[in-house]
């Protein structure tokens, strides 16, 4: 049963502040996974704060990276059924996990980060496993 | 923020891998742990040998990505424990 939207906001809030885009509709989901260009992230957010509590700043700090992806979206698992299991279906050789977050370039997918690879890592941690791979996938910025 | 929770085990949210005496590994999300054994959440189990891989093999291979749950909750007696170790740390 989903938690009081009361709750859940702040947690929204937290990624949406940051640029991160919500998916709220499997709709939105299959916009989103049918512009297969660039470099894309998806946060598979989630209420627990185990592991949600530090992979929501962790996303916040690495998006303050130079190379980040072109377009950042979530989904919140627990909340936003329909939304969570079409994205989960279009990584359907991968367990579901909540949180998670899933890279894409060019439709691809080319990195996983599972909730057990979360738990227990402050927000510097897992910010650094993505600004690793923003820095792998996603292209320079343009300098006037 | 988050949702936190007063109470629990130190790996309470954690996900696990419970060795056992037996040919049974377990990798779920602990719940809590008490003198019954440990409760865990969305649980794979794998027996030794099955589908030609060993315990160690399987645990490897669910840190990579994770695992399929067979259960939403389990408990695994106390007495039967070997080992109990953060997915994460494999």
């Amino acid at each position: 049963m989903p938690y009081s939207e009361l709750l859940v906001k702040p947690m929204r809030d937290e990624l949406t502040s940051a640029g991160v885009e919500e998916l709220r509709s499997a709709a939105d989901v299959d916009a989103f996974m049918a512009d297969k260009s660039g470099t894309a992230m998806l946060v598979v957010n989630s209420v627990c704060g185990c592991a949600a509590g530090m992979a929501r700043p962790g996303v916040r700090l690495a998006l303050q990276n130079d190379r980040r992806p072109e377009r950042a979206v979530t989904v919140f698992a627990g909340q936003d059924m329909e939304a969570t299991a079409r994205a989960r279906s279009y990584m359907s050789e991968i367990p579901p996990s909540s949180p998670s977050i899933a890279f894409f370039k060019d439709g691809e997918l080319v990195y996983f980060l599972p909730r057990h690879r979360i738990e227990g890592r402050d927000a510097r941690a897992v910010a650094s496993d993505l600004v690793a791979v923003f820095n792998e996938h996603c292209p320079a910025p343009v300098t006037a | 923020m988050g949702t936190f929770h007063q109470g629990k085990s130190e790996l309470h949210g954690i996900t696990v891998v419970v060795d056992t005496d037996g040919p049974e590994v377990f990798v779920g999300r602990c719940d809590d742990e008490d003198d019954r054994g440990i409760f865990l959440h969305d649980v794979d189990v794998h027996c030794d040998g099955d589908g030609g891989r060993s315990k160690e093999d399987y645990v490897k291979r669910a840190a990579q990505l994770g695992v399929w749950k067979k259960y939403d909750h389990l408990l695994v007696p106390k007495d039967r424990v070997v080992s109990i170790r953060r997915l994460g740390e494999v």
